[in-house]
């Protein structure tokens, strides 16, 4: 499960571009910032690998596995 | 707004969001680094970094480890005096390439020479973020800075063969593509005893990558993707970088030594006998 | 609370001043000191490697001095007493630590056995020219104590005062030796550890998570905390907040730097010691320090012997400058004077003092020797018969 904090998002994109199973998208609203955060357009398929949060210079994403959070 | 993030209690949640520029490698490092802290078996009351100055001296400001700030070029003897004050304490010295090998150059090659019991953590993105883009020991040869208008005219460090050379134990590199690996070498080099330094090649989109016509953070990104090859154990004579951008990554060196204090003891319990207590630190 | 008896060499021994100096450093807890070999201070380090590893000390010859100045503040935050060693060329080096050290108030000792400079300039010979440089060496604003031992003794208990002013005020404290006074040697009595006063590092009782480096609760000098005790602290030479979190406003500065200043200049009259002979009621004061004070002794000696009436103030500590115990002077003395081993910097610090309310006389001096006491005595017979025109010269 993908987990988002658009406002500490600067847009950079490197999560979209590289999470393994195209979960993100930029969305189209702005944040308080000015940036389009991503948001999750397939969460269904998210394995909450959490490269999104290691790859995030910004600390507004990271993936849990669900089985984790249970 | 991060406190929900696995990683936040290493972080100074109260100071986020950070300096950094958007697409900045910076705090990749860092989710890697903490990521490496949190899985190296070390309390984090044990961990303690030092920065120097430049936008990687700030990484110390963000962790939520005792860390200090210190200044420009001078984190590694500053770890040296932490490090022999509680020898117990497990020092990260993280900076920046600027800070490391220009200005504190003389300080790493010391301190591998001592083998003293440190990590080095070099956030190498080529050039100077914090003061406008200047060039850098790293900066590659043709490379354009602020001040190498018409491209860098000098050649740069290898720094893994600088290490290597230098009598460091544990020598890796990685870029902040290399997240996995990046955060298995950090954490390697925690737990090895001795000097022991990883390289992180990061991008600098706002000052480096686009004067250099890389795009930005993420097409930065995408070029260590293309251009890197990993090759372990390499001999680190022939890791060197140029303006190709081609990036050899790797654990280069794992070997053992005996570190500073070990010899340090060593060598004074045989020379003043028995009456020699070991040094295990002021307390 | 009393000296660690593992370090303190209790007893009479004859010993030059820089062996001196690194007893007293034994005997004030100091067990980490990093160092850089350079004439005329050398003999401190090479004592203090012979001697830490007996007590459990640790010492370091670090690649150059900037490295010295700073691995023995990476010391301090890590829990120990610390100092670094150096001379002239050295010292310019560590410049930037001192100011660094008074930033984080960071308790440590800078020893400086000052030769004739300025750069390489004369290393075995005596000079005093770097007594400005000790105080307004590093950039930005700040304050440091500053002690100027006259004999071997004096530099064996001063070590032990700088590392206790060191610890009561968070500050760096510098030894001002000068090459005579570190290869002279004399008769140093080490008292025994109880007679020993050692001011302790004051720790912080904040419950972990609730330290906040510069909360200083509304005293001067904050608690401090040293790694890995789980306060997970941030300290910076960025200006910095309670939290030691860096803050880029005015105000901050303005608080952040007014009390690195205020801690010492309000605590001026504690700090400061003078030794003072025939003062009240003198037509002349010399005023002087480390070596040149007892080649000014004896000039004193041959003008009393004249019948002028002359004093004595010798700096022990030259800074904080002494100004309230001067200007009391003032209005009693009619001339000040002066020698020291370069061509005019405590002086001026003293002739602000005076402002103009008396005569002051520089007795400059480009070092590599001492003044000649005859030297002295001319200027003190010269300011006497200025001061006091109605008494005739034969008079004496
Ligand atoms: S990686 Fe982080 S900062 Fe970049 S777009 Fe994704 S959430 Fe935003
Ligand atoms: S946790 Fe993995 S799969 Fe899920 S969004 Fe992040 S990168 Fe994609
Ligand atoms: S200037 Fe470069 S290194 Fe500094 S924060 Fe911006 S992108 Fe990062």
């Amino acid at each position: 499960m993908v987990t988002i904090n658009p406002d500490m998002c600067k847009g950079c994109g490197i999560c979209i571009r590289f999470c393994p199973a195209g979960v993100l998208e930029f969305s189209d609203e702005f944040n308080s910032k000015g940036y389009h955060p991503p948001r999750a357009v397939r969460p269904e398929a998210c394995t909450g690998c959490d490269l999104c949060g290691i790859y995030c210079p910004d600390f507004a994403i990271f993936g849990i596995l669900l089985k984790t959070v249970a | 707004m991060v406190n929900n993030n696995p990683v936040s209690d290493l972080l100074r949640t109260d100071r986020m969001p950070h300096i950094w520029c958007s697409g900045c490698g910076l705090g990749t490092t860092v989710n890697c680094f903490v990521r490496a802290a949190a899985g190296c078996g070390l309390p984090p009351d044990q961990i303690t970094v030092v920065s120097g100055i430049g936008c990687t001296g700030r990484v110390a400001g963000y962790l939520k480890l005792d860390s200090f700030h210190t200044t420009h070029g001078r984190p590694i003897p500053f770890a040296t005096g932490l490090k022999l004050a509680n020898p117990r304490l497990k020092v990260v010295v993280y900076s920046g390439d600027g800070d490391l090998f220009a200005i504190g150059g003389n300080h790493f090659i010391h301190a591998a020479r001592r083998n003293m019991d440190m990590t080095v953590i070099c956030v190498n993105n080529f050039t100077y973020g914090m003061t406008g883009g200047q060039v850098t020991p790293t900066t590659p040869t043709g490379a354009i800075a602020s001040t190498a208008p018409y491209g860098n005219t000098e050649d740069p460090f290898n720094l893994p063969y600088l290490a290597d050379s230098a009598g460091a134990v544990y020598v890796a590199r990685w870029t902040t593509f290399h997240v996995r690996q990046a955060t298995k070498a950090m954490k390697e080099a925690i737990q090895k005893k001795g000097f022991s330094f990883v390289e992180l090649v990061s991008p600098c989109p706002t000052l480096y990558g686009r004067r250099n016509r890389m795009g930005d953070g993420l097409d930065m990104m995408e070029g260590y993707k293309e251009n890197s090859t990993i090759r372990n154990g390499a001999d680190t004579r022939d890791v060197g970088m140029d303006i190709s951008g081609k990036i050899v990554c790797g654990k280069f060196v794992d070997r053992e030594r005996p570190s500073f204090l070990e010899q340090y003891n060593t060598r004074l319990a045989a020379r003043l006998g028995p009456s020699y207590k070991n040094y295990e630190g002021v307390l | 609370m009393k000296a660690d008896p593992k370090g303190v060499l209790t007893g009479a021994h004859f010993l030059d001043g820089d062996h001196a100096c690194s007893e007293g450093a034994l005997s004030a807890g100091c067990r980490f000191a990093a160092g850089y070999p350079i004439t005329p201070s050398t003999e401190i380090v090479e004592r203090i490697a012979s001697r830490f590893p007996q007590v459990g000390g640790m010492f370091i010859q670090m690649e150059d001095e900037i490295a010295s100045s700073i691995a023995i503040q990476g010391a301090v935050w890590g829990g120990a007493k610390a100092m670094t060693v150096t001379s002239g060329p050295g010292f310019s080096l560590m410049m930037e630590h001192i100011g660094f050290a008074a930033m984080l108030e960071t308790p440590c000792v800078f020893v400086d056995v000052q030769r004739a400079g300025p750069s390489t300039g004369q290393p075995t010979l005596p000079g005093q020219a770097d007594m400005m440089q000790a105080r307004w060496g590093s950039h930005g604003d700040y304050e440091i104590i500053a002690l100027c031992p006259n004999s071997p003794q004096e530099c064996y208990d001063l070590t032990i005062r700088a590392f206790n002013l060191a610890e009561e005020y968070r500050v760096p404290v510098m030894i001002m030796m000068d090459e005579c006074v570190g290869h002279m040697t004399e008769k140093v009595v080490i008292p025994s550890p109880e007679e020993i006063e050692i001011t302790e590092r004051r720790y912080t009782t904040a419950k972990l998570g609730e330290y906040r480096p510069y909360f200083t609760d509304g005293e001067m000098v904050p608690p401090i905390a040293k790694a890995g005790d789980g306060h997970r602290f941030h300290v910076t030479g960025l200006t910095h907040d309670e939290r030691g979190y860096p803050v880029m406003s005015p105000e901050v500065q303005e608080k952040c730097v007014r009390r690195l200043v205020d801690k010492i200049r309000l605590n001026a009259e504690r700090i400061i010691s003078l030794e003072e002979s025939e003062t009240e009621g003198a037509d002349v004061i010399v005023v002087s320090y480390g070596i040149t004070s007892r080649v000014s002794v004896k000039a004193i000696e041959m003008a009393r012997a004249d019948g002028i009436k002359v004093g004595h103030l010798r700096l022990i500590t030259a800074w904080p400058f002494p100004e309230k115990r001067i200007r009391e002077l003032v209005g009693r003395t009619g001339a000040f004077i002066m020698p020291e081993l370069n061509y005019g910097q405590m002086f001026f610090e003293m002739q602000r003092v005076i402002d103009g309310k008396a005569k002051s006389y520089l007795l400059p001096h480009g070092g590599g020797t001492v003044h000649k006491p005859e030297v002295i005595y001319r200027t003190i017979k010269e300011a006497a018969l200025e001061c006091r025109p109605q008494v005739e010269e034969s008079a004496w």
